[in-house]
């Protein structure tokens, strides 16, 4: 399966979504400068960590009105998969695709640690290579990752089954509600988190527990 | 005709930090009274920050050279092969003086400035440290300021997407009015495409990149030059504000158009900015320039020549170009949507000179400005040496202090702090703060990696500047040789008071020499660097603090050692100590924290048993014997053992030592000593073998205990928990930062 980055300025984890596809697919993905109004035929789209815009105005709020973004809800709704990590998952609910907003941690400080991660719905094409329940390794490392959603709306992501992952262990670094760490669209083909799955993908990483979800999302045998 | 307005006043003079002698060296040197813009481009140039004038003399006899530096000081960083056509380009600068007026912007510009200079060189920054000491904890502006300082520079090199992988934090009264910020960045490059400063050919276009030039920063350079008094306050207008995704930006524009053979030369602007980066460029170069200020991408609006001149505004670089490729480099800035703008061009009648309005602003001669401005011989004395420790110390139970030592203020775990930076992105950390060394993987090569260390005590520089100087490095050079790596360079960056004072001057100096010895007898040249001076407050100077950040390389990863023990039944080595372990108080944690003392002189440093016991410890990682070291520093064999515990959360039996002193054994600050554990060897040899394989290298090797079940047994002491251990190392930090929120 192909796929794609997207590069927005000041994004600064593209360069180690770029280097944790091509590890496990074998071929680089398509970078795709956001000012570019047409996506290349790929499966999967990736939205990556940094600070786009300097988050200015807001986590992810400019970047959403991005050209691409149009292009991206577009393909989002014939079913193609796209995840969103960090300012990726910041910019996925600015935009509409995903419910809920991300808020300045609960600590007001920056968080840069590992933190532990249980896989509460291995039903989406993203979580298919972990177990129901499963606690995974993985760092994270941002400033407004505290998930909150309306009562209707987290009652309703909660009935769909739309949580992906809770931080878990008493490990949730910023205050997120329900312990929310990752959440997808109601169609499931959309994940945001906040969490680096792609900085725990090798032994040099210590830890290879992020490696399945974009095998997973890749459809290739972890 | 130079219009002259304002006049030259002795208060206006005075008031740009020119002395009467520098003053008249400018009226000889140009034949009439400075212009204002003159008179500012004067002080900005001949200032200590820029000019190294109290310094230069000294700096000088510091090694530079070696066969794997490509680049010494001189440069915006210096730049060390290490192997594969790669290099690695690094370089710590400081920003004292702006941090503690404006601690979050101080700080983060700081760290935008030493990105900038590393980048500039043609090089991707791979890894950041930050060494940063502050007052007393019970100062009421500590908390402020470190609060505001890790936040900056957080906010700075996260955003930006560097990984910061080492430092210091510490804290000392000495540091009250006036707090160090030291920053560090490496970056790689292709050794064969570095990007220098000097100028070449006439008549090329001067280009202006990044962002554009507001009022900030104006005078920067000559406040960073000056003492603090109680006007502190008024000076904020002169730091800067940093803006890390324009830096983002404009690395990813530089590496892209130097891709591209369009630079000539590159120099990013820091202190003193156009008129520094231009003066350096065509002096270097043996070039005039001409600079059109109405050409300057502004954000403000009747901007003065001299304003724009000396303007720190941040992100900003100035280049010279081919014109054949000018088109092809403003495509790439205006990508990135940063300004492109040709500012000037180069002249063959080495002046400097400046257009605004039409009309001639400046007109100096540029060798002069640059690499030829004053420099002075300042008088020193020799700093008098500390009396030995006297009177015996009341006993104390050897768990209890070690518990109270790890829980103090500066030997607490700095989690607090690092946490805050992004010590993770770019995907190759291998080993984080709190260890020896920070260790990062060479991208794109299969086993290579490279180690940071940032070192300096500054209580035994004061004690004995020679010592501290020598220390600092063999410090540094020890914490870069206990992950495994092989020292290649470092940089100084030299934090001290007046230099004007006789007895400051003489803890320079004394520090210089001190520092050049160590660096000779270890093979670890200073490669670039820094110097702050009048670090001073209401007369009152800090701690002299030569910080030295270093650099090794690792060729392979599979062969790295970290300080966390690998399982339960390892044997415990101690490596370079003498016959009973430990026997320096001077100046030491214990003596500080326990007993309330800072008496007696340093410990020395043995630079051949430095050396004998660093390269034997080194054999011992890349043959595999061993995976877990750690160097004795501050603290002692005590310490180092609690920390190793704690990273694996393994305990330790320690067998008592020869001798009745156990504090000296178990607290002394002896030099040169390693901790190591061994699990398996391999067939063909035993413990006696590697005993003797150290007798053989001259180097003292003594077992010393097992690592065990989950308590830490000191000899006859108490076994403290591991996990007590842990809750008095972790506390003291979060709770006296008030930290808030989750975890």
């Amino acid at each position: 399966m192909k796929s794609a980055v997207i590069a927005f300025p000041g994004s600064n984890r593209d360069r180690d979504m770029i280097a944790a596809l091509t590890s496990i697919s074998g071929t680089a993905p398509n970078v795709v400068w956001h000012k570019e109004t047409n996506l290349p035929d790929v499966d999967l789209i990736v939205i990556p960590g940094g600070f786009s815009y300097g988050d200015y105005l807001r986590a992810g709020a400019i970047a959403a009105r991005s050209p691409i973004m149009g292009e991206i809800k577009a393909a989002a709704a014939r079913g193609v998969r796209v995840l969103g990590v960090c300012n990726g998952f910041q910019i996925l609910t600015e935009n509409g695709l995903l419910p809920g907003v991300l808020m300045r941690n609960a600590s007001l400080l920056f968080v840069c640690r590992e933190v532990k991660l249980e896989v509460v719905n291995n039903r989406t094409p993203f979580t298919g290579g972990y177990e129901k329940g499963q606690v995974l390794r993985c760092p994270v490392a941002h400033h407004d990752g505290n998930y909150f959603a309306d009562p209707d709306t987290l009652k309703a992501i909660e009935d769909n089954d739309q949580v992906a992952f809770r931080y878990a262990e008493g490990t949730n670094p910023n205050g997120s509600i329900h312990d929310i760490a990752g959440v997808t669209n109601r169609a499931g083909n959309v994940l945001g988190l906040m969490p680096h799955p792609e900085n725990l993908i090798e032994a040099a990483h210590g830890g290879t527990d992020g490696r399945a979800l974009f095998a997973s999302a890749l459809e290739i045998a972890a | 005709m130079i219009p002259n307005d304002p006049q030259i006043t002795p208060d206006l003079i005075a008031a740009h930090n020119l002395n009467e002698d520098e003053y008249q060296k400018i009226l000889d040197l140009i034949g009439r009274e400075p212009s204002f813009t003159e008179l500012g481009i004067f002080s900005a140039m001949w200032n200590e920050h820029c000019s190294y004038k109290s310094s230069k003399k000294w700096l000088r006899t510091l090694p530079t050279t070696g066969p794997r530096v490509l680049q010494g000081p001189g440069e915006n960083a210096g730049v060390v092969d290490i192997g594969d056509g790669q290099a690695v380009v690094f370089k710590m600068e400081s920003h004292n003086h702006p941090s503690f007026i404006e601690p979050y912007q101080g700080a983060a510009t700081g760290v935008g400035g030493i990105l900038r200079d590393v980048f500039t060189m043609g090089a991707r920054p791979i890894a950041a440290m930050n060494a940063l000491r502050f007052g007393s904890p019970d100062h009421e502006k500590t908390r402020h300021l470190v609060s505001g300082v890790v936040a900056g520079v957080g906010g700075y090199g996260n955003s930006f997407g560097v990984p910061t992988v080492g430092g210091e934090v510490e804290f000392n009264s000495r540091y009250d009015g006036n707090i160090l910020v030291n920053a560090f960045a490496a970056g790689l490059a292709d050794a064969d495409k570095i990007f220098l400063s000097e100028a070449k050919g006439v008549g090329l276009p001067v280009v202006y990149l990044g962002a554009k030039t507001g009022r900030d920063g104006v005078g920067g350079a000559t406040m960073a030059s000056a003492e603090f008094g109680d006007d502190i306050d008024e000076k904020r207008p002169t730091v800067q504000v940093g803006d890390p995704f324009t830096e983002k930006r404009l690395l990813e524009a530089c590496l892209e158009l130097m891709k591209t053979g369009a630079v000539i030369a590159i120099q990013d602007m820091g202190a003193a900015g156009l008129t520094c980066s231009a003066v350096e460029m065509g002096a270097k170069g043996d070039l005039g320039i001409e600079l059109d200020l109405d050409k300057v991408p502004v954000r403000e609006d009747h901007m003065t020549a001299y304003e724009m001149m000396l303007s720190e505004s941040q992100e900003r670089m100035l280049m010279v170009l081919h014109p054949e490729k000018e088109p092809e480099a403003r495509a790439v800035f205006e990508k990135w949507e940063l300004d492109f703008a040709t500012v000037g061009h180069t002249t063959d009648d080495l002046r400097f000179r400046v257009i605004w309005q039409g009309t001639e602003v400046a007109n100096l001669p540029i060798k002069e400005l640059g690499d030829e401005a004053p420099e002075y011989d300042r008088p020193w004395v020799e700093p008098k040496s500390k009396a030995p420790l006297s009177g015996a110390l009341p006993e104390t139970d050897v768990a209890d202090a070690l518990l109270k030592i790890i829980g103090s203020p500066n030997m607490a775990s700095r989690r607090w702090v690092w946490e805050q930076y992004d010590t993770l992105i770019q995907g190759n950390s291998l080993v984080l703060p709190g260890g020896d060394a920070g260790v990062v993987r060479v991208d794109g090569h299969e086993t290579k990696a490279l180690a940071f260390s940032s070192d300096v005590n500054p209580r035994y520089c004061e004690a004995d500047p020679f010592e501290g100087g020598k220390q600092a490095v063999a410090e540094c050079w020890r914490n870069i040789t206990a992950t495994g790596a092989e020292p290649l360079a470092a940089t100084d960056n030299l934090n001290f008071g007046n230099p004007e004072k006789p007895e400051i001057m003489g803890q320079f100096v004394h520090a210089i020499k001190g520092i050049g010895e160590a660096c000779r007898a270890l093979g670890f040249s200073i490669v670039s660097g820094n110097v702050s001076l009048y670090n001073e407050t209401n007369g009152v100077g800090i701690l002299p603090t030569p910080t030295i950040a270093g650099v090794g390389l690792i060729p392979d990863r599979a062969k790295l050692a970290r300080i966390a023990f690998g399982g339960e039944g390892e044997e415990i080595f101690l490596i370079g100590a003498p016959p009973l372990w430990g026997t320096h108080l001077g100046q030491s944690r214990y003596l500080e924290i326990i007993h309330n003392r800072n008496d007696g002189p340093p410990p020395s440093v043995a630079l051949d048993l430095e050396l004998k016991t660093g390269n034997f410890v080194r054999t011992l990682i890349r043959e595999g014997v061993t995976h877990t070291v750690h160097d004795c520093s501050d603290g002692g064999l005590a310490v180092a053992l609690a920390e190793m515990a704690m990273a694996s959360g393994i305990g330790a039996i320690i067998e008592t030592p020869l001798g009745d002193e156990l504090a000296e054994a178990f607290f002394g600050e002896d030099q040169a000593r390693y901790v190591i554990s061994v699990g398996a060897l391999s067939a063909d040899e035993d413990l006696d073998g590697l005993l003797n394989r150290a007798r053989e290298a001259g180097v003292p090797m003594v077992h010393i205990g097992t690592t065990a079940g989950d308590t830490l047994k000191l000899g006859h002491a108490r076994a403290v928990s591991v996990r007590d251990l842990k809750t008095a190392h972790e506390s003291w930090f979060p709770s006296y930062m008030g930290a808030s929120g989750l975890n």
